[in-house]
């Protein structure tokens, strides 16, 4: 039933900067490099070089070791409260031993990570190794302490059903997760919206049990502003509300924030712009 | 923060609303001698005036469908009725924008309802019905291939497209010839249905539509040119048909009232079971046989249930039916919005405990707020009798042969559902209800090669199908 909701005007720009100051901007790649990585961290202050009305976004997510070049280059350019995230964990299979999962964790917090976004053992996981899943997030959010936000992806293309992502929600939840992450964008299908309706209706659960709000992040696959909004629609009515600000629900995606971008332009101007009018890194 | 949801209505131009209609007999207009309005439930608004058949209109309509079925619909080939209806289904596609605009306008429902649900579904009614034309005799069903010949067919107004499909489309394919009439406060899209007719060249006289309301359907029950009744109503119209057919040699199908019992167990997954239960009750305002108006709880996990069932409800939009955001429609009429407010009167006065969210109602029209009962027993009126609204009954039980009797202990027999995670429970409850139509983990599915229908009071017969065809053709049981 929940299908259809439209969003207009007044409503739609307040959806697009919501949007844009919720995206986790991403780049995770082997090719990454050091100027790549810098020149991402401007557009993640600055997505709009031209309009400083635009928010800067919620946080620039890196591997591990451009951690460290993503802080500095931000510090430098005046982004100081704009967190980066690392991935960790052996991200994105997991599949390493936990001596040096821990240290992943630790030498991207020392490096200047303030989130940490961690993969699940989705083997542990699928072969009914719940409690070793559960310790090994408890573990990592022992390392992070109050030093960094720990975001648990899930990797709800490898779960496959909805039984195991409510599951695995909740055992995130009560590990200790402050965010629960769809994907590592990595895997197909990543954030459908059936997915992340689950992990909504979980973190409302869970609300409801211990009055603890805990943040959701789809990450892979969201590329458009309208399916953007179509997942801010599914946080309003089904978390509610107070999940419709960044620090509880955050979109993991690069392309998506020029397609935001190019729909506030054609709200401000009237008309549709030019892609060569947003940035391209 | 501002995250306000806007309106979206979709356009009515494209529904070209004649301002008077007569009855479409033997291919041609025939104006009536009176007229009634057709009003729009959700404005009040008069959208056109429908001619009232009299038993002079319907012995026309008869007398047409008799000519048509003995000089050209008996005497063609199955595979050339096949074309017919193939054309029929592709044409009510191509005008699927317009019927749907029109039956929301007409009825009340959510042009989301109209578009996704009513209207695909009866051209697929159509789509399918067309295969089998020309292959009767492999049907496998216990009758022979041979049609009736005049098929008389009286259908409700909560499906008024969909409910032709489901009576048209299978008489046609077997070669029967059809005098139908529309509720008395849904003719238009029938009546768009009689110019696709023309549209598909289909022989004059094959399908009639007289209109008109009660006094016009009893012309047609009594009509001695008629072979065969198929009616779609409630269960008290239904045993008046019933009991006026009796002494006669017509055949007769009916397809009644139900109070559906949807049973949640324990185990059930408690979200997807409440969209289910929204869906259940909430679908079209309520206004379906098959409706899952009584929900029965097991008392392990009533009160979750309950409180997610509510907090579900609050996000229901009511209001403009062409707005696409709407998820409940209007009332189909003022009379109907009397009758839900008696019982759910009947449901205070009984003891009953009545919640609605906080929503607003339209100022016209003819609205009523989702509602639900809780704290009701199997003597209350609002769980024995079939409301036909958006109210649904809560009951509760603590063993699984508990919810069965409660599920069973109802003159009716349409529908239920079961929810559950556990593949015995489903499969035992269903050996066990008497309904005709069970759905597990879901509700209000519907497909034309499916049966549909009841047990008990809640009908003779099968719609859809294989089992749809015989009741059609020659030799099925009476």
């Amino acid at each position: 039933m929940l299908a259809t909701r439209s969003i207009k005007t007044t409503s739609k720009a307040w959806a697009i900067d919501t949007a844009i100051s919720m995206v986790d901007l991403t780049t995770l790649e082997g090719a990454d490099t050091p100027g790549k990585v810098q020149a991402l961290c401007s557009k993640a202050f600055r997505p709009d070089p031209t309009d400083i009305s635009v928010p800067q976004v919620g946080a620039v997510c890196v591997y591990n070791d451009m951690v460290a070049i993503a802080r500095q280059h931000l510090d430098a350019i005046g982004a100081k409260d704009l967190p980066v995230a690392a991935v960790s964990t052996a991200f994105p299979s997991g599949r390493a031993s936990m001596a040096v999962k821990l240290q992943d964790t630790e030498d991207a917090i020392a490096a200047g990570a303030a989130e940490i976004d961690m993969v699940i053992d989705r083997g542990a996981f699928l072969s009914g190794k719940y409690i070793e899943v559960f310790e090994e997030i408890a573990a990592i959010r022992q390392v992070c302490g109050e030093r960094a936000h720990l975001k648990v992806i899930l990797e709800t293309g490898e779960l496959v059903t909805y039984d195991n992502v409510r599951k695995a929600s909740y055992l995130a939840m009560l590990a200790g997760a402050d965010f629960i992450k769809t994907s590592t964008g990595k895997v197909t299908p990543a954030a459908t919206p059936p997915v992340v309706l689950v992990m909504l209706e979980a973190v409302r659960d869970f609300y409801d049990l211990t009055k603890v709000r805990i943040g959701v992040k789809p990450a892979g696959g969201i590329r458009t502003t309208k399916d953007a909004i179509k997942q801010l629609v599914l946080v309003n009515e089904t978390a509610g509300p107070e999940w419709l600000n960044p620090s509880l629900f955050r979109i993991g995606a690069s392309a998506l924030l020029n397609d935001l971008l190019l729909q506030r332009m054609k709200i401000s101007d009237g008309y549709y712009a030019s892609p060569n009018y947003v940035t391209i890194d | 923060m501002n995250f306000e949801y806007a309106a979206a209505p979709e356009s009515r131009s494209v529904a070209k609303i004649d301002p008077v209609y007569g009855h479409f007999i033997n291919g041609n207009w025939v104006a009536g001698s009176s007229h009634f309005s057709a009003i729009n439930p959700a404005t009040e608004e008069v959208l056109s005036s429908i001619s009232l058949g009299t038993a002079a209109d319907v012995d026309a309509a008869v007398k047409a469908a008799r000519t048509a079925f003995d000089k050209s619909w008996s005497k063609l080939s199955g595979r050339e009725r096949g074309k017919f209806l193939f054309r029929i289904a592709r044409i009510m596609q191509e005008r699927s924008r317009e019927f749907a605009v029109l039956e929301t306008l007409d009825n009340g429902k959510p042009i989301r309802e109209s578009r996704d649900v009513d209207v695909p579904l009866a051209a697929a009614h159509f789509f399918y019905h067309a295969g089998w034309a020309d292959k009767l005799e492999f049907a496998g069903v216990d009758t022979t291939t041979a049609p009736h010949g005049v098929v008389g067919q009286i259908i409700p107004w909560n499906f008024p497209l969909l409910m032709l499909a489901w009576k048209v489309a299978p008489a046609l394919a077997t070669g029967n010839t059809v005098v139908l009439k529309p509720a008395e406060t849904t003719s238009l899209t029938a009546l768009l249905f009689a110019q696709v007719c023309q549209q598909a060249g289909l022989p004059e006289g094959v399908v009639n539509i007289v209109t008109g309301d009660g006094s016009t359907g009893a012309a047609i029950v009594k009509h001695p040119g008629i072979d065969k009744i198929a009616f779609t109503g409630s269960t008290e119209v239904g045993k008046l048909i019933a009991r006026a057919v009796a002494p006669t040699a017509k055949s007769l199908t009916l397809e009644l009232g139900g109070k559906g019992a949807n049973i949640v167990f324990g185990d059930a997954a408690i979200d997807e079971t409440v969209e289910g239960i929204v869906n259940g009750i909430f679908f079209n305002q309520g206004h379906v046989c098959c409706a899952g108006s009584r929900l029965i709880l097991q008392e392990n996990i009533a009160e979750e249930v309950l409180e997610k069932l509510k907090r579900r409800m609050e996000k229901i939009r009511i209001g403009d039916p062409l707005d696409k955001n709407t998820d409940l429609g209007a009332i189909n009429s003022a009379e109907q919005l009397a009758k839900i407010y008696q019982l759910t009167a009947a449901g205070d006065a009984e003891g009953a405990n009545r919640w609605s969210p906080n929503c607003a109602l339209p100022d016209k029209g003819f609205w009523f707020a989702p509602t639900i009962f809780t704290g009701v027993t199997q003597a209350h009126r609002i769980a024995r009798e079939e409301i036909f609204g958006p109210v649904l009954s809560v009951l509760t039980f603590r063993t699984p042969q508990e919810a069965i009797e409660k599920a069973n202990n109802t003159p009716f027999g349409l529908s239920a559902g079961i929810w559950s995670e556990k593949g015995s429970n489903i499969l035992w409850a269903t050996q066990q209800l008497r309904a005709g139509v069970i759905w597990a983990n879901t509700f209000n599915k519907f497909d034309p090669a499916s049966p549909f229908g009841g047990y008990k009071e809640s009908g003779w017969g099968r719609e859809g199908g294989r089992h749809g065809l015989s009741a059609y053709l020659k030799g099925a049981a009476k």
